[in-house]
């Protein structure tokens, strides 16, 4: 296991498709739900506890090589939103193809071909890191990291933000990121044998609707 | 470049010359420069120059909108399922050089849905100076400014006007409006690029897009000689 594969993987430069989303930042800053950094910090951890936990519980059990289909069914399950399903679809197809190449193998391979419109991102970031040497902890953390460092980033560009005040929010969240984490990997251990039921399935009904209000609109900076 | 190098697997992962099933894919020219250069414009006198000749289509990359895609839509240069928008967020530059992978999707795409084509032009969102296409994304690239934008823009340089395998100085017809040297934008032109060629053009005039056409034909013939 090298930590340095996780720091590529984890890199928000790694070209995967993610800067084109704000992960529901754009829709919460359009409805005041986000005006500065102590917003984006409850609305990074309201998403950490709920969508950051779902993707790590999913992304972890993907590395650890549960069936990649059942996942993907327990994504579609845990996400009813068909905007963000569409997005998570289209983010994991980017992810596959930045991860084949990045680290070639079979099993990537064949996921490309049970899904050439793209499986769920967290189910195929588990089978990255997978494919990079790294184990379920990684996935979790990667996963869990991104679904707030993404909205982040977004309300730096939204909004104007002071980029160090938006990366300090995400440092004072690095505990309970380590605690999600810490979740995501049990239930994930869980499901090996238990079935994917055994994955969280927390819910943020308000990024639901606010990513099919966003869908809809005729002007947008991010895709999501 | 690795434009010949095959990957087994389910699909190209991204310059790979070849289609999964073997065939040959299009070339892929990317169109890019300022904000209101003429990008779009262009790729529209393009479409109409090639269009009875060639299998085309257009990926557009706008910033926060479907303007420019609704444009040639408008226009109606290609049928609807020719042209594809890409979300850029807030990056245009991003989405055509760093991170490539929302444009590798749409070419592919396109090329999927409408059977084999022979080009496809990807327009750049209107960005800065330094803007350039990848090359795991396109072929070649043309990069479009305008003599409005003032007439220093060849002397500043910038990878955009300095690298691109074809410069379009546009809109030469208002010149004279803006007080444009189109004599010291061409000197400047020729000391940034060396023997890598340059266009004037105006698309009001008669002459329109017959040069950059004619470019794009010589391209495709370099192309199918690789084969």
């Amino acid at each position: 296991m090298s930590r340095a594969a996780l720091l590529v993987l984890a890199d928000g430069r790694f070209p995967a498709g993610g800067h084109a989303h704000s992960g529901g930042a754009e829709a919460a800053v359009k409805a005041g739900r986000i005006s500065g950094a102590a917003s984006l910090a409850d609305f990074c951890r309201g998403r950490l506890h709920t969508a950051g936990l779902v993707a790590a519980g999913l992304a972890a059990a993907a590395a650890l090589g549960t069936d990649p289909v059942a996942l993907d069914r327990a994504a579609d399950a845990r996400t009813p939103s068909p905007a963000l399903r569409l997005a998570a679809r289209k983010l994991g197809r980017q992810l596959l193809r930045a991860a084949r190449a990045t680290w070639p193998s079979a099993e990537l391979d064949a996921l490309g071909r049970e899904f050439p419109k793209g499986a769920h991102q967290p189910v195929v970031l588990g089978l990255a890191a997978r494919a990079a040497g790294l184990g379920p902890v990684d996935a979790a953390y990667c996963a869990a990291y991104e679904n707030v460092s993404g909205p982040a980033t977004a309300t730096v560009r939204l909004l104007s933000l002071d980029p160090f005040d938006a990366t300090a929010v995400l440092a004072r969240l690095a505990p309970e990121v380590d605690r999600v984490v810490d979740r995501a990997v049990e239930a994930a251990r869980q499901a090996v044998d238990g079935g994917v039921d055994a994955l969280p399935a927390a819910s943020a009904p308000l990024l639901e609707i606010g990513a099919e209000a966003h869908a809809a609109w005729p002007v947008r900076l991010f895709a999501s | 470049m690795h434009l010949d190098h095959h990957h087994d697997g389910p699909s190209p992962v991204s310059a790979d010359a070849r289609r999964p099933d073997g065939s040959r894919r299009a070339l892929r020219i990317g169109l890019g420069g300022p904000v209101g250069s003429g990008k779009t414009a262009t790729v529209a006198a393009l479409c109409r120059a090639l269009r009875d000749e060639l299998s085309l289509a257009v990926v557009t990359n706008d910033i926060y909108t479907r303007e420019d895609a609704e444009f040639l839509l408008r226009e109606a240069v290609l049928p609807p399922e020719r042209i594809t928008a890409v979300e850029t967020g807030a990056c245009p530059h991003t989405a055509i050089r760093d991170d490539i992978s929302a444009n590798l999707e749409a070419v592919e795409d396109l090329e999927d849905a409408i059977g084999p084509l022979d080009l496809v032009l990807v327009e750049s969102g209107g960005d800065n100076l330094t803007a350039t296409f990848s090359r795991g994304l396109v072929d070649a690239q043309i990069f479009v400014i305008d003599v409005a934008g003032g007439d220093d823009i060849p002397r500043k340089g910038g990878p955009g006007v300095t690298t691109a395998d074809l410069l379009i100085v546009n809109k030469t017809d208002l010149a004279p409006y803006v007080g444009s040297d189109l004599a010291r934008m061409a000197a400047d032109a020729k000391a940034q690029r060396a023997e890598l060629p340059v266009v004037f053009q105006s698309l009001r005039s008669e002459a329109g897009v017959t040069e950059v056409a004619a470019w794009v034909r010589a391209q495709l013939d370099a192309w199918a000689a690789r084969a």
